[in-house]
């Protein structure tokens, strides 16, 4: 005889109980109190040493919780856990700091002007009304897309051979592109001088900028796009080389369609590696105020060069237009970022 | 009955197989190709280029540009370069480009490792993405953004801190200084380092204790182990290596920053290893400085330094990859 | 004398022809006969992984002292089943359960419990051996008492009881500081049997251990398994049905019809091959499906 009854509701019978979460409260609000009662009574002040007398009030009191109640190896638990959480506010908290100072000191600095004009009638005194940073985008915008433009095939095709072909350049190439990525963006700078600007044009361009964006651009993309590609699964290329396509058409037409996305993620992260570069273009570009759009000629502003130019002239108001320089420039890299990270999720779901 | 007989039969020797390749892939082959080494070009051009440049320099000036901490630009009436009385002398700048970088690693490495074993063992599922999410949009952060920030948002905490420091612990001989000045300190720039180069750290650790085996960390808790417990049995022997591999990413990182350095370093050209004085500089920000007014000559002192500059960060970059790569290979 | 030797042969090609044999040439022991009653007992535990329910209501007694197989096809919860008696099963995302596992008369899942505790009372093999690599073979064997900060008076002793136990010492005796990973397979596996003897289990809970051997130390594992159900409660996770009626005392029978998993039926072991009362039960066991 078997009555069907209804099973019961799935449960999570492990998961922390409202009375353990009240201990765990008990223990920081005991925490806080003695660390409070400490820096009253020692010479000890200010907020470095609460939060110092708190962490490790806070920790002594755990330890000495979970070693009556469980013993030494769930208090030295007890330990662990104090530190870790330490070390991941300390990872954490710079992010916020950062995001909250651009956003209040750069935010006096907006306004319509900002984006429509240039800065080459404005005086380092002039209020932050006149001026903008129209050439510095436009700058950046255009040096970035040249070098977007040199780097891509390169760092692309060298993604497929490492994936597709796997010659015996395979190791040594990997181990190049790994190197490259450690070069100091200044070395990438001198380099551009000597083997551009001096032999061939002894002038400042925006061109000469956008060779060493390349060379810092290259590694990024190189090695997203090879992450990408390699988890494409290999049931497509065999089924592409089954039906009688050659390697280069399989690789075209199969492969790097299916990778699409994962592909244009990695240019996106390649374009904000190098949106705020800052050392090879002080060397490289000149740093114009007016808005410039040839790239073989003259001298080319970009974000980076003007926020480091406002901040260098020192006064109240160039500060302030640095800071908004700065507020537009994080915009533009969170947007690239969150872009790629939208672009990388949706491949998954797919 | 007779049992068969038994005559090993003559096994074929393999066949071998080929294929003539068509034109079209011979072409496809040769055009990838030659994209993945155009990074061995590129870096060959590097190196020969910076040391065509920094020759004449090198060869004058010797070891001394190494070791000597002089950088004096002595010109005759013509304004051409007396090379003899000239020295160009990167040792104060080296000297600072190590030390800060230390720092900034002994800061880091630690608060990385701690925050990457919250993220991986310790953190709730929801947490754990938010957190992740944020520190790798931190790795995408300009440079410039955190010299500036560092410059006044931090500088005075920092100031603060290295205050303390010299207070309590004055008695270890680097935290000591004849000269109070504490603006603009190696310790100072080795802080803003450090935050730049957390998320780097961060991310890695965090990738190689994702990859530490199932099974033993099943093990370990199957014996009735707590979480720490399990990770300092299992996760830390696997992935000790590459958790040094990665710190070592960050040094060659932090060698090479140039403008977040820039601004909260007194370039000085003296060696110092006192390092809350407000004084030292590294070979890229020196570089950086000397740029705009430099002549001839000192351009190419400066192409020399920065041949020496690349090739201290390959070094460490390349002792890196090794050890990120035998830790992947031997799993233990 | 040609009398003596056609017996001889006689007994020789004799073959035992059915499962139900070998079980019942195994020595009968009764229920609980060695010491205490009841060591653990499942009552109406569920699972679900992320919303799917995976186990319906399986309710189990496993008597101190004796061995019980849990047999099966693939995919119908053996495995989910004894991983929610050492509470392994909460570590997989999107995991919950109901109903209670009583150990010594007290639920494992009352909410206060330190699971450390329990699973050092409730130790576990897994299917591939897993020896810690970075740990000698004489470190690997006291590891639990390391993890759990235990502290023993005797490590030496200890240390030979265990391999002894699990049938090991002769074999690794000389080389105690060689690694953990030198070994072959089956000793691996004997390895972590040895490890989990170490810190005192009641219960052993045992993930087809064997599946990943060879049938030499296959049959040497089984050996041990008769060895060790005299001082506690084993209970065997097998796709191997001869192996089941080699080594246990009980037999549960699990299926799955697509839905969640659940025990048709169980008992002496003897009884289940040779005299299953559900058709399905008897389906399995003479081989018409799995």
């Amino acid at each position: 005889m078997s009555t069907v009854i209804a099973p019961p509701k799935p449960g999570k019978p492990w998961t922390a109980t409202p009375q353990q979460r009240l201990v765990t409260a008990g223990i920081y609000l005991a925490a806080a109190s003695l660390a409070f009662a400490i820096v009253q009574v020692t010479p000890m002040k200010g907020k470095l040493a609460y939060f110092t007398l708190f962490f490790f009030a806070s920790i002594i009191i755990d330890f000495i919780a979970s070693y009556i109640q469980r013993g030494i190896a769930s208090a030295k638990d007890a330990i662990a856990r104090g530190f870790v959480t330490v070390g991941i506010t300390f990872a954490v908290l710079p992010i916020f700091s950062i995001l909250f100072e651009v956003g209040k000191r750069g935010y006096k600095g907006l306004g319509v002007g900002l984006f429509t004009s240039d800065m080459s009638a404005t005086s380092v005194n002039d209020p932050i009304g006149n001026g903008g940073l129209l050439h510095a985008i436009t700058g950046t915008v255009i040096m970035v897309a040249i070098a977007l433009v040199v780097a891509m095939p390169i760092g692309i095709l060298t993604a497929i051979y490492l994936t597709e072909i796997r010659g015996k350049f395979a190791v040594p190439i990997k181990f190049l592109v790994q190197a490259m990525s450690g070069v100091p963006s200044i070395v990438a700078g001198l380099f551009i001088l000597s083997a551009y600007v001096y032999p061939i044009t002894n002038t400042l361009s925006g061109f000469a900028g956008s060779l060493s964006l390349m060379i810092l651009m290259i590694p990024t993309i190189a090695r997203t796009s090879e992450e990408v590609l390699l988890l494409i699964p290999n049931d497509l290329r065999e089924a592409g080389v089954a039906l009688g396509g050659t390697q280069w058409r399989t690789v075209a037409l199969v492969v790097v369609p299916a990778a699409k996305s994962g592909l244009v993620t990695a240019l996106i992260l390649g374009i904000a590696r190098v949106a705020g570069e800052t050392a090879p273009l002080v060397l490289l570009t000149g740093g114009g105020e007016s808005v410039n759009l040839n790239p073989f000629d003259g001298p080319m502003g970009s974000l980076p060069i003007y926020i480091w130019k406002c901040f260098g002239q020192g006064t109240e108001e160039s500060i302030t237009r640095a800071w908004s320089g700065i507020l537009v420039l994080l915009v533009i890299v969170l947007a690239l970022f969150t872009m790629a990270r939208y672009l990388s999720e949706r491949k998954v779901t797919k | 009955m007779t049992l068969l007989e038994n005559k090993p039969a003559d096994i074929p020797a393999p066949r071998e197989i080929t294929t003539k390749p068509r034109i079209s892939d011979k072409i496809f082959r040769g055009v990838v190709t030659a994209g993945g080494l155009s990074s061995l070009l590129i870096l060959g051009f590097i190196l020969v280029f910076l040391t065509y440049q920094g020759y004449d320099v090198l060869r004058t000036q010797g070891f001394g540009f190494i070791t000597g901490s002089e950088w004096s630009l002595v010109e005759d009436e013509s304004g051409n370069i007396d090379l003899g009385q000239t020295k160009f002398g990167i040792a104060a700048m080296l000297i600072g480009t190590i030390l800060c970088a230390t720092i900034a690693v002994v800061i880091a490495v630690p608060i990385s490792v701690m925050a990457a074993l919250y993220l991986s063992f310790y953190a709730p599922a929801v947490i754990r993405k938010f957190m992740v999410a944020i520190i790798d949009l931190m790795a995408a952060f300009p440079s410039v953004l955190f010299g500036i920030w560092g410059f006044f948002v931090l500088m005075p905490s920092a100031e603060y801190w290295a205050k303390l420091l010299h207070k309590y612990l004055g008695f270890l001989p680097f935290f000591d200084m004849q000269v109070p000045v504490f603006t603009r300190s190696p310790f100072v720039a080795g802080v803003v380092l450090a935050i730049m180069i957390i998320p780097i750290v961060t991310s890695i650790s965090r990738e190689i204790f994702g990859q530490t085996p199932l099974d033993r960390i099943q093990a370990a808790y199957a014996l009735g182990a707590t979480r720490w417990a399990m990770i300092k049995a299992v996760v830390i022997p696997y992935g000790r290596s590459g958790v040094v591999g990665g710190a070592m990413l960050g040094l060659g990182r932090a060698m090479g920053e140039t403008v977040a350095v820039y601004t909260v370093l007194n370039i000085v050209y003296q060696i110092n290893w006192q390092v809350l004085l407000g004084a030292g500089g590294n070979v890229a920000s020196m570089i950086l400085l000397k740029f705009g007014e430099a002549g001839e000559g000192e351009i190419k002192a400066l192409m020399a330094a920065g041949l020496v500059l690349f090739l201290l960060t390959l070094l460490v970059n390349s002792i890196a990859d090794l050890i990120v790569k035998s830790s992947g290979a031997k799993g233990r | 004398m040609t009398n003596e030797n056609e017996d001889n042969m006689d007994k020789t090609t004799t073959k035992p022809s059915s499962l139900s044999d070998v079980a019942a040439a195994k020595q009968k022991k009764a229920p609980g006969g060695q010491s205490l009653g009841v060591g653990l007992e499942a009552r109406g535990v569920h699972a679900w992984f992320s919303g799917k329910h995976v186990l319906d209501g399986i309710s189990l007694d496993f008597w101190s002292g004796t061995v019980t197989a849990l047999i099966g096809p693939s995919g119908c919860g053996k495995s989910t089943f004894i991983r929610t008696l050492n509470r392994m099963h909460e570590f997989i995302p999107g995991a919950q359960m109901a109903g209670e596992v009583l150990l010594d008369g007290k639920d494992i899942y009352e909410s206060g419990t330190d699971v450390t505790k329990i699973r050092l009372k409730v130790g576990m093999v897994f299917q591939k051996p897993n020896p810690f690599p970075s740990m000698t073979i004489a470190e690997n064997v006291l590891s639990g008492l390391k993890l759990a900060e235990l502290k023993t008076s005797n490590k030496d002793e200890l240390l030979e009881d265990c391999l002894e136990r699990a049938g090991l010492w002769s074999e690794v005796k000389d080389r105690l500081n060689a690694h953990g990973g030198s070994l072959s397979g089956g000793q691996q596996q004997r390895l972590c049997i040895a490890r989990a003897l170490a810190v005192k289990p009641q219960v052993l809970l045992m993930d087809e251990p064997c599946s990943a051997l060879d049938p030499g130390s296959t049959l040497k594992i089984e050996e041990t398994i008769s060895h060790l159900s005299s001082s506690m409660t084993i209970i065997i996770v097998t796709h191997n049905m001869q192996q089941a009626a080699r080594v246990s005392d009980y037999t549960a029978f699990f299926l799955s019809d697509g839905g969640p998993g659940s025990m048709i039926e169980v008992g002496p072991t003897s009884e289940i091959f040779s005299r299953p009362r559900d058709t399905r039960t008897e389906n399995y066991v003479t081989g018409r499906f799995g």
